[in-house]
């Protein structure tokens, strides 16, 4: 179960087809409750080998809880959890990670201090001799990590300054690339392309097809229905922390997904809401154009 | 700063000062070590002080009262002081309650226990004098011993300081551990969402302070023969003084070993120093307080510098 999740970049793990695969993570009526607070309640969930299952759904509607869940972060307070059609309960991220499940978290990204190849293998360090004297292998670290980061289009020419001098998106591909090269099996990205540009967000995308096409199971969550279009195999919409649609590529259209994740009325509703701010603001605002790119 | 009290007072020049100021400096330095570490690691300990009291006190009472080789009561002391950082440690991240709290609780046990079990047993506020006690001039020569390097005598302590610090420096930078003690103390949150043992770290952390009370603790032990129960107290805020004026953040996440063994050394100068140069010592503390503000905003400078957002 475990055996290859020590060789990073997992290189193809699925060795059974994908039709007959069976799911690497599932979720069961799970649910997750903060104290009083719901956060999540009756969920199901299936993560396929090479396959991208896409969550989707407004702010707040449990989508970080629900993967939060998946990479030991929390514990769920419902439902079942299974890896591999085990039934498990994780209580450290590290357990998640020794089952070959990596992360990318939307708001635990990077230690800002730290140099960038230290936190590029924090918590995976690379080291070499026998025990009185294991040391990290520096050069050997600063070199994957360097090589990593260029494959994502990112080029530091200082891997020693601290991570907290990058741009926010470029701590969020280091972050990105960490966890491709850590994820042996299923990789999760909480909203990675929420904080890039067209350009980083494309190269996000592609990650997520290579690592599909390399038989890892990718959990993508996203506001953006048209990047989860672009990669997805599964979609599943999250209301109020409970599942509103989960459906196959072939069972949705853009059209609709985008409707789900809005809420039919509510977008609507929305329509004439912003029909009428503008109204009252085109009188006011010399430049129109740039409230239309609102 | 040496240059300084180099040039204004006289005696200050002789090599034996220097001895003598590197000795002050070492004795504080030990400490500010692990002092250090636990502080890049996001957290400080308020007991440090009177740790090494109570561990000079137990190793002294334990051998005496049972009257066992000297070096049973010094391992016996080694296990109440890795002990007392492992409570520390464990409250610490069990209750999730600020170092603060739950240290300034373990400095008022210790500071009384050691003041009330030292009358119980000697009757006294002093322990007897283990002087002629079996293994006492061993545990002297590997304690408190004294080598001489071109006719001056310089403590065994100078070196034990300066091996530590390399120690620690090789810890600190060439060691997973090393790092797990920056992420710890950067950002304890991610680092634990990255797989590192980060109630494991904290906990070891401040168990390496209670090993360097011991340390110290038997260095005080072996020097003096007898051990003041009251001593220690106050000290352990030079400890974090040292670490920061030696770069370290108190709010974690950055410093280095070499940092505490300069503001050890610099603390140690200008105690000896201003002694040498005759003048009023009272003027020691209001040096370093000033020390203390500038390497703060200097330390505030670096944290904006990598960290703006
Ligand atoms: N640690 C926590 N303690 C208490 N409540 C929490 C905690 N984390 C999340 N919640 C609550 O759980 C609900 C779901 O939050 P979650 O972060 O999963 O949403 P999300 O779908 O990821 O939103 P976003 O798109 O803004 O990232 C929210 O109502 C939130 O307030
Ligand atoms: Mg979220």
């Amino acid at each position: 179960m475990t055996d290859n999740t020590t060789s990073p970049n997992g290189a193809a793990v699925n060795d059974k087809p994908a039709d007959a695969a069976e799911p690497v993570v599932e979720l069961r009526g799970a649910g997750k409750a903060y104290g009083n607070v719901r956060a999540l309640h009756t969920v199901d969930l299936a993560v396929y080998p090479s396959q991208v299952t896409c969550v989707l759904g407004d702010n707040g509607a449990g989508k970080s809880t629900l993967i939060k869940i998946i990479s030991g972060l929390h514990q769920h307070t419902e439902g079942e959890f299974l890896i591999d059609g085990r039934a498990v309960q994780l209580s450290t991220p590290r357990e998640a990670l020794d089952k070959g499940i990596a992360t990318v978290y939307q708001d635990l990204a990077t230690v800002p201090l730290m140099p960038v190849w230290r936190n590029f293998f924090l918590g995976s360090e690379m080291t070499k001799g026998p025990w009185p004297v294991r040391r990290l292998d520096i050069a050997a670290m600063k070199q994957t990590a360097d090589t990593e980061l260029r494959a994502m289009g990112i080029v530091l020419d200082d891997l020693d300054q601290p991570i907290g001098t990058l741009s926010g998106g470029q701590r969020q591909s280091v972050a990105i690339a960490r966890a491709v090269y850590f994820g042996a099996r299923v990789l999760i990205l909480d909203e990675p392309t929420a904080a890039l540009g067209v350009k980083q967000s494309g190269v996000v995308l592609k990650y997520i097809a290579a690592a599909r096409d390399r038989g890892l199971g990718v959990i993508f969550i996203t506001h953006n229905p048209h990047h989860a279009y672009m990669v997805g195999d599964h979609f599943s919409v999250l209301r109020l922390g409970t599942m509103e649609l989960s459906a196959a590529r072939a069972d949705v259209t853009l059209e609709e997904l985008t409707n789900h994740m809005a809420g039919g009325a509510e977008l609507a509703a929305l329509k004439h809401e912003l029909a009428q701010v503008r109204g009252v603001d085109v009188d006011k605002l010399p430049e129109e154009k740039d409230l239309a790119a609102l | 700063m040496y240059v300084f009290f180099f040039a204004v007072a006289s005696p200050f020049r002789e090599a034996g000062s220097l001895a003598n100021v590197l000795y002050e400096s070492s004795v504080m330095g030990i400490m500010a070590l692990p002092v250090a570490l636990l502080m890049i690691g996001g957290e400080f300990d308020l007991s440090a002080g009177v740790a090494v009291t109570t561990s000079a006190l137990t190793a002294s009472m334990w051998s005496f009262q049972l009257s066992m080789n000297i070096w049973v009561g010094i391992v016996v002391a080694l296990l109440v002081s890795l002990a007392i950082g492992a409570f520390n440690g464990y409250l610490l991240v069990r209750t999730g309650l600020p170092s603060f709290l739950i240290t300034l609780g373990t400095f008022l046990i210790l500071q009384g226990g050691n003041l009330a079990i030292t009358k119980i047993f000697t009757g006294n506020v002093a322990t007897d004098s283990i002087s002629d006690m079996d293994g006492f001039e061993q545990a002297k020569e590997v304690f408190a011993s004294e080598i001489s390097i071109g006719g001056v005598d310089v403590k065994i302590t100078v070196f034990y300081w300066l091996v530590f610090a390399a120690a620690a420096t090789w810890l600190l930078l060439r060691t997973k551990f090393g790092n797990w003690i920056f992420a710890t103390g950067g950002s304890k949150e991610s680092a634990r969402a990255v797989g590192v043992p980060v109630t494991f770290t904290k906990i070891a952390l401040f168990m390496g302070v209670g090993a360097g009370a011991w340390f110290v603790g038997m260095h005080i032990l072996f020097s003096f023969n007898t051990v003041q129960s009251g001593e220690g107290v106050g000290n352990e805020f030079l400890y974090i003084i040292a670490a920061v004026i030696g770069g370290c953040l108190l709010t974690g996440g950055y410093g280095s070993a070499i940092g505490p063994v300069i503001g050890a050394f610099i603390f140690g100068m200008v105690s000896q120093g201003i002694v040498y140069a005759n003048w009023n010592p009272d003027w020691f503390k209001a040096f370093l307080g000033v020390m203390l503000l500038l390497a703060a905003l200097v330390n505030l400078w670096v944290r904006r510098q990598a960290t703006r957002r």
